[in-house]
This record gives C-alpha cells, structure tokens and sequence, in this order.
C-alpha cells in the first residue's frame, strides 16, 4: 500500500486477517445470543432445507435434494435466480456433464427451470440478515424482518470482490470487474469508453474481452506478477484482439477530479515495490479491479462455525470436510462460500452438499451415494488440473 | 437511448417500459425495472454520493448488493443501495452526504 493513499474505500470482512475464529475453543459464549423478539412472525412453515444463495451451487444442492426427497426452500437477495451466472455470456469448458461450450447465462437459465418447475420454494429478493439461537435464520424482505427456521442449511453465499489500496480508489469510475459486468451484460448500459483492468486472472481476462465485444476500448490489463493469473485460452483470446497484459507492473493513482480520467501505474521490483522512474499514466475512463473475491462468511461466523484463514481458498473460509459439512451438524457449504474457484466446480460442491444434507437428516439413499461419488471423482479431475495447484493446496490445509 | 448497449453479439437485452424519473429534482430518462444505478449511469450520472468527512464523490463498486458504495436517499428513504433497488416511474433520487441515521 501506498503511503500517500489519501482515501480507499473499505468493503469486505472485518476479521482480522490471519486469524482463527473458532468460538467453541476459545471458551467464550458464541456469538449467538440474539433475540428474535423484533421479528413479525412468520407465514412460512419449517422447512427440511434452507438454502441461502441461489447460484451455481446453491441451485445444484436444491436440486439434489429436493430429487432426493427433501422439502427445500431458496432465499436468495436478486431478483432471479443464477447468481453471478447471469452475467457469464463466455462458454464454459470441461466436460459435457460441466455444461462444456454452454454460457453462463445459459446454465444459469437451465438451472432456474428446473427448480421453477420443481416444488422448491423460493424466496426472491430476500436478503438472510442474521443466524440466531435454536438455529432460526432472520430474513428481511420487502421492508419486513421474519423468522424462517430449517433443520438443516446449506449457504451458498458466494463472495464478494477484493477492492486494492491506492491513491484515489475511493473515485468513480473504479468499478469491480464484476460490477462492471453486471453494468453491460445484465442491464445493458454502456460502462464507459475506455478501461484499464487490474488483474490478469480469469475475470480480468475474461470481462476485457467482454467489454469489446459490448464496443468498449480495453487499453490494457495491469498484473503485479511476473505470469498471467488465469487460464491460457482466455489470455490468448485478449492478447489475439490486441489488448496488451503489462506483466511486473501496478497502479499507483486513479487521476480525475470527479471521476476517473486516467490510472498512473507503474513497473515493480522484485518486493512488489514500486520502481521510481516507470510512472507513466494510461487515458481511461474506468478502472476495473479483478484481484480475486473474498468468501461472504460472516453469516457462519455468527452462526458458531469455525473460520480458517486459508489465502489460497480466498481468504477468511468455513472450515468444511470433503462432503461439505462445517463444525456445525447442521450447517453445509458449497460454491465460492466455501473456495473461491469456478462456477463449475461450485455446481458439483452443491450437488455433494444437497446429498449430504438429505442424508443427514433420513438416511443414505443409494442414489444420493452416487451423486456423492460422481461429484467428487468430477472435481478431483478438475483439481487435478496444474491450474488448480493452489485449491488442491489450500484443501489440504482445512483440518 | 443513449448510455444503453444497442447491438450485442450475443445477448439480447428485454427493457421495460421507457419512463421519467427525478435525479437531484431533475428529469432523467430511465427504463423501468433497472436498477436505479444503472439508470443513472446510463444516463451519465457516476457520482451518486459523497463521503461524510472529505466530501469525495462516491460511485457504485461492486453493483450487486454487497460493499454500500451506492447508498442514496430515494423517495425520501435514506441509505437505499440502488445498485439493488428497482427503479420506478417519478422516483426522486437524491445524492446523500455520509452514511444517514
């Protein structure tokens, strides 16, 4: 961080980093304590299931367990469902049971019909507020703040984009990449002329080639590194449209007065620090941030769960066996929540949570044992995969 | 309009009806059903708020509910994150100073 950063604007977790949170060993009273006397009572029945976040991983566990039997209701705080598939026009790959060569928005699309045609209950434009004691979650919808209680949940929370410290990052026009694309491909509204992307992982290579397809300029895409983050066919794909990746080099400055009107960036040394000499501004109306996502764990946290602090996962993750299950018996994850990776890998997360969950609650059924199986030989052929090092990594540390 | 995407190669975009709303007690063009955020960007408009203490000039970030960079005062209700709220006819949207009470 700069030390003449003036302002940035602060989003994400409040945990410190690198620490532990477990509340069962440090003896303290969990943080539950919360009353649910500021509640209107509830119209909605108790529910087998309650799944909080209706993306990639959460609709896959719905969808497992409601085929399983289980009666399962969605809250999620958008209007639709999908999650952040919506916004994903490029094709996925894999293989064809990953949806290899359908877009996002597509899956997204498949996905929603079939919970839409099932007796799934969703609740749209629901936002889960807080975890409280005898296991009732807090929903605020419409204005109005009710109880909603399950035997068993899975959250599928997703996460939430990194912002970086630096001067001016506070400036409009400094976009989340993902915001970004929500901006152009959601609602269709142009985002800018020009854009200067920082990140050089999948999403900061995949938006920029997004952003010309939407007839907007990319001037280029910034990388700390020495290597480009992402996937190679991605980076192949910007480089072939002329977009140029400025390996070993940061911002420094968003420039502008109201809004943004240039990024200053600059070459770094071997300690990532910035070298004296190599500022040179580049013209853009947007900066765009893609330098990763954080898990949205606060909801475990307060529910009594234990959160490690695993970098390679994305920071601050519920602690989660290989089926999924945190500390708490009846508290699953699945998706981003649980390792920020690939919508695809957060699909087969959710069908082993939504198994899992029914399981725990009746007893194992031969098919649910089969899902289990399929979904975890899928994502050890994805995580077997050099690119995936890291995730394998960082799996290995949860104990 | 201007501020919306025309021709896309692959998406196709479903508006809703085109109506007039209030930014600042000014008339702006929106399409209803939009997020208040992407009317008002569309239409030009990227600083939503100010911060309490400096008065910097404040945007959206993330556009999906999560980092309350977009809070402005709509219909005389404080703090409501637009990147998230609907946008309806004769809706007045107003810049706020700071996070309200």
């Amino acid at each position: 961080m700069s030390s003449r950063t003036k302002n940035s604007r602060f989003t994400g977790s409040t945990i410190p980093q690198n620490s532990k949170i477990d509340n069962e060993k440090s003896g303290q009273e969990p943080r539950t304590k919360n009353t649910i006397q500021n509640f209107s009572s509830s119209e909605f029945p108790d529910f087998d299931i309650c799944i909080i976040g209706g993306g990639p991983a959460g609709l896959e566990a719905a969808i497992v367990a409601r085929t399983l039997g289980a009666k399962v209701i969605i809250i999620d705080d958008n209007p639709g469902l999908g999650g952040q598939l919506i916004k994903q026009t490029h094709k996925f790959f894999g293989s064809k049971a990953h949806y290899c060569g359908v877009r996002g928005v597509d899956i997204a699309g498949i996905l929603s019909k079939e919970v839409k045609g099932s007796d799934i209950d969703i609740l749209h434009n629901a936002t889960v507020v807080g975890y409280y004691d005898d296991d009732i979650i807090g929903v605020l919808k419409d204005d109005r703040l009710f109880p909603v209680k399950a035997k068993t949940y899975i959250f599928a929370t997703g996460a939430s984009e990194n912002t970086l410290a630096f001067d001016n990052a506070d400036l409009p026009g400094v976009y989340g990449a993902g915001a970004v694309q929500t901006m152009m491909n959601v609602y269709g509204v142009v985002p800018g002329k020009r854009a200067v992307v920082i990140g050089s992982g999948n999403i900061g290579l995949i938006v920029p080639y997004q952003l010309l397809q939407a007839g907007v300029e990319v001037a280029a895409i910034i990388e700390i590194m020495d290597k480009i983050g992402g996937y190679y066919v991605h980076a192949a794909k910007i480089k072939r449209a002329g977009v140029p990746i400025i390996l070993k080099h940061t911002i420094i400055e968003a420039q502008g007065k109201e809004c943004v009107e240039a990024a200053l960036i600059s070459k770094v040394g071997g300690k990532y620090e910035c070298l004296s000499g190599t500022e040179r501004t580049i013209e853009c109306d947007m900066i765009l941030i893609a330098i990763g996502l954080s898990p949205l764990c606060e909801l475990l946290y307060q529910a009594g769960c234990r959160i490690d602090y695993i970098p390679e996962l994305g920071g601050h993750v519920p602690y989660h066996n290989e089926d999924m299950m945190t500390t708490k018996k009846n508290i699953l994850v699945c998706g981003d929540l649980a390792c920020i990776e690939e919508a695809s890998t957060a699909m087969l997360e959710g069908k082993i949570a939504g198994a899992k969950a029914h399981e725990a609650l009746y007893s194992r059924t031969k098919q649910g044992k089969k899902i289990v199986r399929q979904a975890k030989q899928e994502l050890s052929v994805i995580r077997s995969s050099p690119f995936e090092e890291r995730i394998t990594f960082g799996l290995g540390k949860l104990k | 309009m201007k501020g919306y995407l025309k021709e896309h190669p692959i998406l196709e975009f479903k508006r809703g009806k085109k109506i007039k709303f209030f930014f600042e007690d000014r008339e702006v063009e929106g399409y209803e059903g939009l997020p208040i955020a992407a009317a008002l960007h569309a239409a030009g408009i990227k600083v939503l708020s100010f911060s309490e203490r400096y008065d910097r000039p404040r945007g959206f970030f993330c556009a999906v509910g999560k980092c309350s960079s977009c809070l402005m005062e709509v219909d005389g209700h404080p703090n409501v994150m637009v990147c998230m709220e609907l946008l309806k006819p004769g809706m007045r949207v107003r810049r706020q100073k700071g996070q309200k009470k």
